[in-house]
């Protein structure tokens, strides 16, 4: 036994001694090429990345710490915030990528929302992004310039919504935000562009309100993710392979826990996939993150039971229409928010605008194609806007875009938090067109979630899973 | 980055030592002199680049963390003599003037050092303030932000005053009536935007700003945006090309006068 303990010992100092021994070379050349060839034998054994039969280089690695479907803002965001508040641990993530909504997003950013959580979340996430060159800042790279306008939101209200509007701005105060609430007169004083017909009270953000560039955030935040060693990979999430549980808790109830071992990468354009083992799925794949949680069994039981609760996210396509108006508002303007859902916000020094609507329920357009449909312009958001701006009544519609909402038709705020059976599944999910602005604080809240186990900053109990079983409603009224 | 010293391969490495000598593969080049001792050098530093890069780091930090110091808010001096003496003690300490209503101009001589007379003045209102080249950024806002009174105030040339900062001068729209942003490097358009809340603003200089991309536009949607103030910046005409100018008056006039 004594022999054998020894012998790796002696093998070893009998190896590195049988290539000192060689005269020639110099001591440091001697270990440069020590390295490499201990590198190379590494990367033959069984875990390292060489394949003598063909190329693998384009697929995903084999094992990974965490896996996170979704290369939107949020999953970046998420994978950003895990990095920065890992214990030095070096835990490798891999991001599972197929398409992302961000890019067409309008970029607003407000803290005029109802509900006390999503206020926080927006004002974390402007301080993120006016301090932005400190967190997303790599070494040799030019700083980020995002283009944020400071210009605010105006919310106007009928007499209908009055009551609400002035309720969600005392909440919106007690937060910290800074919005005043202005009277008709006070309207027409400041902005003489608006037609305050139909208005009783409006309400306009000063500060920390505006609207950026979200290619420029998807960016830097992707740089830098990339700087701290987090892997990318195109593909498409194709199954889960997962084992399961059966427990018993405390009332005696039989629940059964499921655990996702694999995820299968499927690469674009091939038959191709590729097993990743993980530990821990994070679903941050946007307007598709319903497919992805059916994927993983989350809804197949009986309706009414925990099992059976699907996530409810499913895409809802939009329109941006983008015109010039020459005689238009002029610099000061800021992103309107109609009572009637349309919108819009000045775009650039040349009078052109950008804007749209939200449909109602029974419009809802065919989700499956980004195609525009250039009648609801004409039929439902012009109209609108001649009437609340009478300038636009002389409009010229220059291009338009469509996107999608990860839109969730519970109550359209965020799903953020684990899956109370598939127990290493996370959401940070279906927020209904409000995911760009609230993404860092987002990221950061699902990292604490991962790495503690509870929120530590900004307490997202509220919207946790569970709430779509108990029927716990957090609905939000200052949706667009 | 340095390139590889030598190719990566499984072959056994030649050992003819004789030719080769001490420095191995990366004397092939043979570098003589200065070359040399530049090179080893620069090996030096690139063998040890994890090492350059947390040095570069914790200077990056340092800088930042001297920023903040200089814009930290005085509370102290706020709870005991009030906030237009923490205000001026802040614009002193970064190397600005502030003049206090009824009283001449207050500045900090070349070394730094200023008077603490204005300590006594506890409920004068502070009247102007030039912060030109200081490094006022947006925390230090805070402190400026307490003179309700303030009527002119300068921020030429100063290197951290941005877009974000402009959002939050609208505090001061009720008394401020001069407001200088000449020079500033990191203000545009975008930043301008938000001075329509400054409705008593008289006087506007908006010259000189290197990011904004179209000055003459801009000045001229500065002036509508704010009517009752003289905004001094960009030449609108200095885009217009004059050779179109001149073709339109030849057009337009029958017979040359």
């Amino acid at each position: 036994m004594l022999r054998t303990a020894s012998w790796p010992r002696w093998g070893r100092t009998l190896l590195a001694r049988g290539l000192g021994s060689r005269r020639g070379g110099s001591a440091p050349d001697q270990n440069g090429k020590v390295s490499e060839i201990k590198k190379k034998i590494q990367s033959v054994l069984p875990g390292g990345a060489w394949n003598p039969l063909y190329d693998t280089s384009y697929l995903p690695p084999e094992h990974s710490d965490v896996v996170i479907v979704g290369g939107g803002v949020i999953g970046l965001s998420v994978a950003y915030w895990l990095k920065r508040l890992e214990k030095p641990r070096g835990a490798i993530r891999v991001l599972v990528y197929s398409r992302a909504s961000t890019v067409l997003s309008v970029g607003g950013i407000r803290q005029q929302f109802s509900v006390p959580e999503n206020i926080q979340l927006s004002l974390f996430s402007i301080e993120f992004l006016r301090n932005i060159n400190e967190y997303l800042a790599v070494v040799d790279d030019p700083p980020l310039d995002i283009q944020f306008n400071p210009s605010g939101y105006l919310l106007l209200a009928s007499e209908k919504g009055a009551a609400l509007m002035e309720s969600n701005v005392k909440v919106q105060r007690q937060e910290g935000a800074k919005v005043c609430l202005m009277s008709p007169e006070q309207l027409r004083n400041k902005f003489p562009w608006i037609n305050t017909e139909g208005v009783a009270l409006a309400s306009y953000g000063m500060e920390h309100e505006g609207w950026f560039d979200p290619w420029c955030l998807l960016q830097g935040l992707r740089r830098k993710v990339q700087s701290m060693g987090v892997l990318f990979c195109h593909g498409e999430v194709t199954r889960f392979i997962s084992s399961s549980n059966h427990m018993e808790t405390r009332s005696g109830e039989e629940v059964t826990l499921k655990r996702i071992h694999e995820v299968h990468v499927k690469v674009d354009h091939s038959l191709e996939y590729q097993p990743v083992e993980c530990a821990i799925v994070i679903n941050a794949a946007g307007a598709w993150s319903g497919q992805i949680a059916q994927l993983a069994g989350i809804g197949k039981g009986p309706p009414g039971t925990l099992q059976g609760t699907k996530l409810p996210v499913e895409p809802r396509k939009r329109y941006v229409y983008v015109w010039h108006c020459p005689q238009g508002p002029g610099l000061e303007t800021p992103f309107v928010i109609d009572p009637s859902g349309v919108y819009f916000r000045r775009e650039g020094l040349g009078n052109n605008y950008l804007g749209g609507c939200s449909p109602t329920e029974e419009e809802e357009p065919d989700p499956g194609n980004l195609e525009v449909d250039h009648d609801f312009f004409q039929d439902k958001v012009w109209p609108s806007l001649a009437q609340r701006v009478p300038a636009f009544e002389t409009l010229k519609a220059r291009s338009s875009w469509a996107g999608y909402y990860d839109y969730n038709t519970f109550d359209q705020n965020g799903v953020v938090g684990p899956h109370p059976l598939v127990i290493n599944m996370y959401f940070a999910t279906g927020f209904s067109g409000h995911g760009l602005q609230q993404a860092p604080a987002v990221g950061r809240a699902v990292a604490e979630m991962v790495l503690q186990g509870h929120f530590q900053t900004i307490d997202l109990s509220p919207f946790l899973f569970s709430r779509f079983y108990l029927g716990e409603k957090v609905q939000e009224h200052n949706i667009v | 980055m340095a390139a590889p010293r030598a190719p990566l391969h499984l072959v056994a490495p030649r050992w003819n030592a004789g030719t080769r000598g001490i420095r191995g593969l990366s004397r092939a080049a043979a570098p003589e002199g200065n070359q040399k001792k530049g090179r080893s050098l620069l090996q030096f530093l690139a063998d040890r680049f994890y090492d350059v890069q947390a040095l570069r780091e914790y200077l990056l930090r340092k800088q930042a963390w001297k920023m903040h110091q200089k814009n930290r808010p005085f509370t102290y001096i706020r709870e005991r003599y009030g906030p237009y003496a923490a205000g001026a003690y802040f614009i002193l300490k970064l190397g600005g003037a502030v003049k206090f209503q009824g009283k001449e101009w207050i500045r900090s001589n070349a070394r730094g050092h200023f008077s603490l007379d204005f300590l006594k003045l506890q409920t004068v209102p502070v009247e102007a303030v030039d912060a030109s080249g200081c490094a006022v950024n947006y925390q230090g806002l805070d402190s400026l932000l307490a003179l309700k009174e303030l009527q002119v105030l300068w921020l030429q040339r100063c290197p951290h005053v941005d877009d974000w900062c402009l959002s939050r001068l609208h505090p001061l729209a009720s008394s401020l009536q001069e407001l200088s942003l000449a020079g500033c490097p990191k203000i545009s358009e975008r930043g301008l935007a938000c001075l329509h809340h400054l409705q008593n603003l008289r006087k506007l200089d908006i010259s000189d700003l290197p990011a904004v991309s179209n000055p003459g536009l801009t000045q001229i949607l500065v002036e509508e945006m704010l009517p009752d103030c003289k905004v001094v910046g960009a030449d609108w005409a200095r885009g217009l090309k004059v050779g179109q100018e001149e073709q339109y008056q030849d057009i337009t006039s029958p017979i040359p006068a």
